[in-house]
């Protein structure tokens, strides 16, 4: 139910003014992405904020939990669906960032929450530097593999610095909550959500208009036809570089809004499983469209919730408990790609066509 | 004869692994002109085109724009100094819509006022595209496809434009109209083209000026007129 209605409000920005009339929406399309996209962003926002009035602590966190896996699949759908470079290893710089935000907030404590989220989106970006140099020369299978090895190997520096880091049990600290003014009004883990919320959309913003302007066009240019997009003047290497280290930037930031959230960055999180679920939602939520990266992270996170509750429910052995939510989302993911290929977009888009022809 | 021609090409080799494609081709393409490489399947017809717009790495030789050397600059930097190369079949990028394939083509020009104004200077060449604007090139036929992949290249406003089998697959009809489109542009576009064709006899036709390739060696060169005319050289070659 949460989820319905979580889906339902974020979908305001766009999807009643469709519905009313054509043109409206027509008009709506019109509107510069500069305009449209922080608009849609700030609709989502105040419908996000209004969820959370309703919904009890773990609700908040859940929410928040969409809102950070969102911003780490948006960033691997820049690189995967508009510049067609798989990666594997997203994983790691979730990692890189929760793991920033941890020290900052237990070293520098008096920064405040903004320039902390700005300084691991630099550190991100600086990571995907690297990585994307390193690997630009790889595509297909080989990048893959590449990013893979980081997704496997980075996690377990925690263990070679055990002071820093906090070895295998990680950093656990806590955060500032919501500000004395607002005690009354608002709770913890609300104000918690929407600072998430807040950053993931703002990152979605930049996400969303990189992709729909000229950046975005390179991108899919070479994604299509590299030498043809090549003789078109634009400069493949570097594109599929920028392409990266956007990415990496957003999955960066992704990290540092989770150790955020939870107060926690153990390496137990970043495991090749998270890499592996980014990507399995990223193709269930739908390649090629930003909304993909939404759908994608409610089934991410709601899947799971489901498959535990349902677990619970029937009073399961833990072995088979366990295990439930990941069936529920292998089983999903095949029927979603054997019926739609576009995933739960396209889904959601073939729908929308059946019904506006019907009327 | 006093003018220099646009583009030098002297010695070009190039290798696929073990495999010599170009073994030393020299030519020279008259500035203004336009001109067919010729040749049977495998000749180097289209290694030579790839390696003049430096998607292909030159082994040994020497490539002259305007008597610059271009031999080792990067595919991507090939339209900054006028050259322009449709790959066979086009080389549009299905997915994008019309009007973003073109933008493509000019996303390096700098001015923005520049860029619109030059395409719709290319729409102007291409009615049927004009119409379809904002359709995805999927939507595209063989023939508007090829359009589009020359209106694409335009866009950068070349000198030089190297076209890799434009009528592979078109209705003989769609062929003559490109051929002659091909005219219209030389003559409109101060553009020098250098055309890759199977087709010999359709751009001999068209062409002012010929090279033949046989297993990546020149082995004739001459006025098209005086191609068409010779027998032995059609027999042995280009088998018509």
């Amino acid at each position: 139910m949460v989820s319905l209605r979580n889906h339902e409000s974020t979908g305001q920005g766009e999807q009643p003014r469709r519905a009313s009339a054509p043109s409206a929406a027509d008009r709506w399309r019109a509107l510069p992405a500069l305009v449209r996209f922080p608009l849609a962003a700030a609709a989502a926002f105040a419908a996000v904020l209004a969820l959370t009035f309703v919904t009890g602590p773990t609700g908040d966190l859940r929410i928040g939990s969409v809102g950070y896996y969102m911003l780490a699949i948006a960033g691997l759908q820049l690189l995967i669906g508009y510049s067609g470079q798989i990666s594997l290893g997203h994983g790691a710089f979730m990692f890189l960032g929760a793991y920033t935000m941890a020290l900052l907030v237990l070293h520098q404590p008096a920064l405040p929450l903004w320039l902390n989220m700005l300084i691991t989106v630099v550190l991100s970006c600086a990571a995907g530097v690297l990585v994307g140099a390193a690997t630009a020369r790889l595509h297909g299978p080989y990048l893959a593999g590449a990013t893979l090895a980081l997704a496997v190997g980075l996690p377990s520096v925690t263990v070679r610095f055990p002071e820093l880091l906090g070895g295998s049990n990680g950093l656990a600290f806590s955060t500032r909550g919501a500000p004395p003014a607002l005690a009354g009004v608002i709770t913890n883990t609300q104000w918690q959500a929407a600072a998430v919320w807040l950053t993931t959309l703002i990152g979605l913003v930049v996400l969303a208009t990189i992709s729909a302007g000229r950046l975005g066009r390179r991108m899919r240019a070479l994604r299509d036809d590299e030498s043809a997009a090549g003789l078109a003047g634009v400069p493949v290497g570097r594109t599929k570089v920028i392409a990266f280290v956007i990415s990496a930037g957003a999955g960066g930031l992704a990290g540092a809004c989770q150790a955020y959230l939870l107060g926690t960055a153990t390496p137990s999180s970043f495991t090749v499983t998270l890499s592996l679920s980014l990507l399995a939602a990223l193709v269930l939520g739908g390649l090629g469209s930003m909304w993909g990266a939404f759908f994608g992270a409610v089934a991410l996170v709601y899947v799971e919730v489901w498959g535990e509750d349902l677990a619970h429910a029937l009073s399961l052995d833990s072995n088979v408990a366990n295990n439930l939510p990941i069936v529920f989302f292998g089983v999903l993911l095949i029927l979603v790609i054997l019926v739609w290929p576009q995933g739960l977009h396209g889904m959601l888009r073939s729908l929308a066509g059946l019904v506006r022809r019907g009327r | 004869m006093a003018e220099r021609p646009i583009l030098e090409v002297e010695g070009l080799t190039a290798r696929y692994g073990a495999v010599t494609a170009l073994n030393g081709v020299s030519m020279s393409v008259a500035r203004g002109g336009i001109c067919a490489v010729l040749g049977a399947n495998g000749a180097g017809k289209t290694t030579l085109l790839r390696t003049l717009s430096g998607l292909k790495r030159a082994d040994a030789g020497r490539i002259l724009l305007d008597g610059a050397d271009i031999t080792r600059i990067p595919a991507e930097r090939h339209v900054h100094h006028g050259l322009a190369h449709v790959p066979e079949g086009g080389g549009v990028i299905v997915e994008l819509s019309v009007e973003e394939n073109l933008r493509l083509g000019g996303l390096w020009r700098s001015g923005r006022r520049d860029r619109a104004r030059r395409m719709a200077e290319v729409l102007e060449l291409f009615p049927p595209l004009r119409e379809r604007v904002s359709r995805p090139a999927a939507t595209l036929s063989g023939g508007e496809r090829q359009m589009l992949a020359l209106g694409r290249a335009l866009m950068a406003r070349p000198r030089v434009l190297l076209l890799d089998e434009p009528s592979l697959g078109l209705a003989p009809l769609v062929t003559r109209q490109i051929m002659h489109l091909l005219l219209e542009l030389r003559a409109a576009q101060d553009l020098t083209v250098v055309l890759v064709e199977q087709n010999a006899r359709s751009a001999l036709s068209i062409t002012d000026h010929g090279f033949v390739l046989n297993q990546g060696e020149v082995v004739m060169e001459d006025s098209s007129r005086r191609l068409l005319a010779d027998d032995r050289m059609r027999h042995a070659y280009l088998g018509f």
